[in-house]
């Protein structure tokens, strides 16, 4: 089983926004965040299970997941050294 | 040689060509922060906004993909407003074959791409530009005018093409060698896809390109009747935001001068138009099941009656003998009981 999510430090909610705004707020989000704090991304724009983990990739911040519940999507980011 | 302790700032589309861009500059140990402009027209985003392809997988945002392939910083600055708006309906240097101002949408960038480099305390702009690669905006004169224009004179790099063209302030200082720069012209991809293999990228997009909305034939026929059709009302030659998505979804109909329908395609093409309601009326059949349409502008009744019958014969009720569609605007509901429109080439005259 894996390990529970960190409960975030902060959460935002781009419901209805469309691809690339989730990632523009995530990554606005982010920045005002310390090190190593967890954002979770509310979003209804299904592009952004593609888009977080490629996000955090490039920006080397740590994607811990992304879970679809019925028509919305969570998506965790824990803030990482760049 | 003074390489290193230096930042750039780097175009980023996802492409072959600006993700070689972005990591011949990088392994000079340059610091890259990679930059992707969005406008409202690309292609790809408008796909991923309609649920996918057809084949139902979705496409991916190559700009990202890239980023994350790279490793590379990559941040999406958003363009689309009224002066880019202002740009694409007058283009100081004219349209390329379709709706595309690609040396002005280019001059525009660079402009945003220099203040970005001032704010980030860069040293340079680069790009994936390869010089004869496009007939328009890729031309040694047209690059020249883009660098000068946007205000980076000396400070826009096109690493692949930099040994054709004249050395940057960043080459000239020292801070970038010139020497593992490249000199690549022209349409073919042979050395780029040889690039890409020696540097173990892979998955970029096929074929290259193309995008851009404004270079599809079809979408810029219905940005110009738009255009057309608004000077011809008195108004002005202008588009927004919101027409840029309406040119982008469902079939569009020019009824006259006066007005114009545009007919869902599918359920997601239907929940898009519910959304730009304000300001038009809405069709759509009582008691079958049929698409959403709008119209836009001042019909007269008889136009009324030919944006109902269309919009019945994209229905189920497409083979009834009668079919009623309900207009709604604002407030006001009205229902005409009309015949599905069966004359193709009458519809094909009209469509756009």
């Amino acid at each position: 089983m894996s390990a529970p999510l960190p409960p975030p430090a902060r959460t935002i909610d781009t419901s209805g926004k469309l691809c690339p705004f989730p990632i523009v707020e995530a990554a606005r989000a982010v920045k005002g965040l310390e090190r190593g704090a967890v954002l979770c991304v509310i979003a209804t724009d299904p592009g952004i299970e593609l888009d977080m983990p490629m996000w955090c990739k490039a920006t080397r911040n740590e994607h811990l997941g992304t879970f679809r519940e019925g028509g919305r999507f969570r998506s965790f980011v824990r803030k990482g050294g760049r | 040689m003074t390489v290193g302790a230096t930042k750039a700032i780097g175009l980023i589309s996802g492409g072959l060509d600006s993700t070689l861009a972005v990591a011949l500059v990088r392994r000079q140990g340059i610091e890259v922060k990679a930059v992707n402009f969005y406008t409202g027209l690309c292609i790809t985003e408008t796909q991923r906004r309609k649920g996918g392809r057809a084949d139902g997988t979705m496409p991916q945002n190559e700009a990202l993909r890239a980023a994350a392939d790279l490793e590379v910083d990559v941040e999406y600055v958003d363009i689309s407003g009224k002066d880019y708006f202002h740009m694409l309906v007058h283009p100081r240097w004219g349209y390329g074959a379709n709706a595309n101002p690609c040396v002005d949408c280019r001059v525009f960038m660079m402009r945003r791409a220099r203040e970005i480099m001032v704010a980030e305390g860069a040293e340079f702009v680069f790009t994936g530009e390869v010089l004869g690669q496009r007939p328009k905006s890729q031309r040694r004169d047209t690059l020249r005018i883009i660098e000068r224009e946007s205000g980076l004179e000396g400070r826009l790099l096109r690493p692949l093409s930099a040994q054709l063209l004249e050395p940057t302030l960043p080459e000239r200082e020292g801070k970038v060698d010139r020497s593992r720069l490249l000199d690549i012209s022209g349409r073919s991809r042979q050395r780029q896809m040889a690039l890409a293999a020696e540097l173990g990228l892979s998955g970029w997009p096929q074929p290259a390109g193309g995008c851009c909305y404004l270079t599809d034939e079809s979408f810029a026929r219905k940005f110009f009747d738009i255009l057309d059709a608004r000077e011809a009302a008195g108004g002005e030659r202008a588009i927004e935001k919101d027409d840029v998505i309406l040119l982008s979804t469902g079939r569009h109909f020019r009824l006259s001068p006066r007005a114009k329908l545009v007919v869902a395609r599918n359920e997601v093409e239907n929940a898009l138009l519910e959304h730009h309601v304000a300001g038009r009326a809405r069709l759509e059949a009582r008691d079958v099941v049929g698409p959403v349409a709008l119209v836009e502008g001042a019909p007269t009744w008889e136009e009324r009656l030919v944006a109902a019958r269309i919009v019945a014969r994209y229905g189920r009720g497409k083979d009834a003998p009668k079919v009623v569609i309900g207009w709604r605007e604002e407030d006001l509901q009205e229902f005409y009981e009309v015949e599905p429109e069966r004359d193709e080439a009458r519809i094909e005259a009209l469509r756009l």
